[in-house]
């Protein structure tokens, strides 16, 4: 199990002169799974790439204690990035770049694409999947590096309700195998299941962070109790 | 339209009778164009796509540089090689000038900023679909060009081809670097150019119809060889 704090002073991200975080200040605790919670455009992308290291701020401090690398992270994007090649070519990429023998790499992507329930699409171009098989390839390929975080934004967006159940449950597996999670959702219902941490976002800015249980009974502040009454947020 | 016909004809019955002098012209026409392409291409798709993934900071003022070598007069361009290998330049001593080779290099220099161009386009448009997911990856940035080359190989045939179309065309630089000497440095296109300052418009058209056949049929076989099982799904989608 990997333990580690991330801690964040004063953290400000901007693009094109226009404020898309902070300023932030957090303490993020080696909690098995923490959920980035909020309504669109509330900041969520933007913190899952800031942490990642995907954006740079524009100024304040993001320290890791201890330092994961980036070999050993993971990121999943809301609209899945696809190698115009074969399913199994997607999925044994990763390794193929970290200078894994290709034999090692196709028996390993072979047991993820069984895990994943797309073994039988291993040579069809992935492109040709449908929403739900493209979000499993991607996740295969994901933690096919083992990798001892995983960011995931927004991952079951869009899905029918089963294709959310597989991929839920394939996070949860990766969470009792030891990876630590970080996942942009506004799902209420996804959050609940997964259960951990929340950090909810509103406006750019951090209005809470604490347990999922205490979120959802007890929220401090006006603006999460209207975001759980379904209410939208001005 | 009796031209036309007569020369199509005539070009007929050159294929067919299997003319030496026809054969021997057009194999050398491929014989140049394709060897500059190939050179080209190993040179303009990698320096294309490096150009495409990094950011430095005259690399607005290189693509400019390489759209405005795109449309430079190939006989400017055979004016300058002319100068660089004849005696009196500094690659006189190779003694290139009239040769293939000579015609070669010309023909490189005219294809190349066309390759690099459309490589750059095709890769950097990948690139941007790709980028974030490298950045996540740590990829290095030779393994990021390669992986792009690779998924973007359909296009990068493409570019390769545009180059190739405009090199078995070209008749302006090659007349001056290779001088159009009969057995030795003469190609369909300066055979056309040399027969119809004769009058003799039937045979040129002849060779202008096999000029076009021999290009439409280099296309298409490379086209038919780089089709993957994933291209065929592209061509659907």
């Amino acid at each position: 199990m990997t333990n580690y704090k991330i801690n964040g002073t004063d953290l400000i991200l901007e693009k094109n002169n226009h404020n898309l975080l902070g300023p932030i200040t957090f303490e993020l605790l080696n909690s098995s799974c923490i959920i980035i919670l909020g309504q669109n455009g509330a900041g969520k992308t933007s913190f899952l790439r800031l942490l990642h290291g995907l954006d740079k701020p524009k100024s304040g401090l993001l320290t890791w204690d201890p330092y994961i690398g980036l070999e050993e992270q993971s990121f999943i994007f809301q609209s899945p990035v696809i190698l115009k090649r074969s399913v199994l070519e997607n999925v044994v990429y990763p390794l193929l770049l970290r200078g894994v023998s290709r034999t090692d790499s196709v028996s390993k992507a072979e047991h993820w694409l069984e895990k994943t329930s797309l073994i039988h699409k291993a040579n069809e171009p992935a492109l040709s999947l449908s929403g739900g098989e493209k979000q499993r390839m991607v996740i295969a390929r994901s933690l096919i590096c083992s990798p001892k975080l995983l960011f995931l934004d927004e991952p079951t967006v869009n899905l029918d309700g089963e294709s959310k159940l597989t991929i839920e449950n394939l996070l949860k597996q990766a969470i009792n195998e030891g990876t630590k999670i970080i996942m942009a959702t506004h799902d209420l219902g996804q959050v609940k299941r997964l259960g951990g941490d929340i950090v909810f976002l509103h406006h750019g800015k951090i209005v809470e962070i604490g347990s999922v249980a205490l979120f959802f009974n007890k929220p401090k502040t006006d603006a999460a109790f209207k975001f759980l009454q379904g209410e939208i947020l001005q | 339209m009796s031209d036309l016909f007569d020369g199509f004809i005539q070009a007929l019955m050159l294929i067919f009778t299997l003319d030496k002098d026809l054969y021997v012209i057009s194999g050398r026409s491929l014989q140049v164009t394709l060897t500059a392409t190939l050179i080209a291409s190993l040179v303009g798709i990698p320096f294309g796509s490096w150009l495409a993934v990094s950011n430095f900071r005259f690399r607005s003022s290189i693509i400019v540089l390489i759209n405005a070598l795109m449309g430079l007069p190939p006989v400017v361009i055979g004016l300058l090689v002319y100068l660089l290998l004849s005696n009196s330049g500094p690659f006189g001593v190779f003694n290139l000038l009239f040769t293939p080779m000579a015609m070669i290099i010309a023909q490189f220099l005219i294809i190349l900023p066309i390759i690099a161009s459309v490589s750059h386009r095709t890769i950097r448009s990948l690139w941007e679909e790709y980028r974030d997911f490298f950045v996540s990856l740590n990829a290095t940035r030779w393994q990021i060009i390669l992986t792009l080359i690779k998924d973007a190989r359909r296009s990068l045939v493409t570019a390769s081809l545009a180059g190739f179309g405009r090199g078995i065309g070209e008749v302006g630089a090659i007349m001056i670097v290779g001088g159009n000497i009969d057995h030795a440095t003469r190609v369909l296109t300066t055979a056309i150019s040399l027969e119809t300052s004769r009058g003799n418009f039937n045979l040129a058209m002849a060779l202008g119809i096999i000029l076009i056949l021999l290009s439409i049929t280099i296309n298409f076989l490379i086209h038919i060889t780089v089709k993957s099982k994933y291209e065929q799904l592209d061509d659907q989608l």
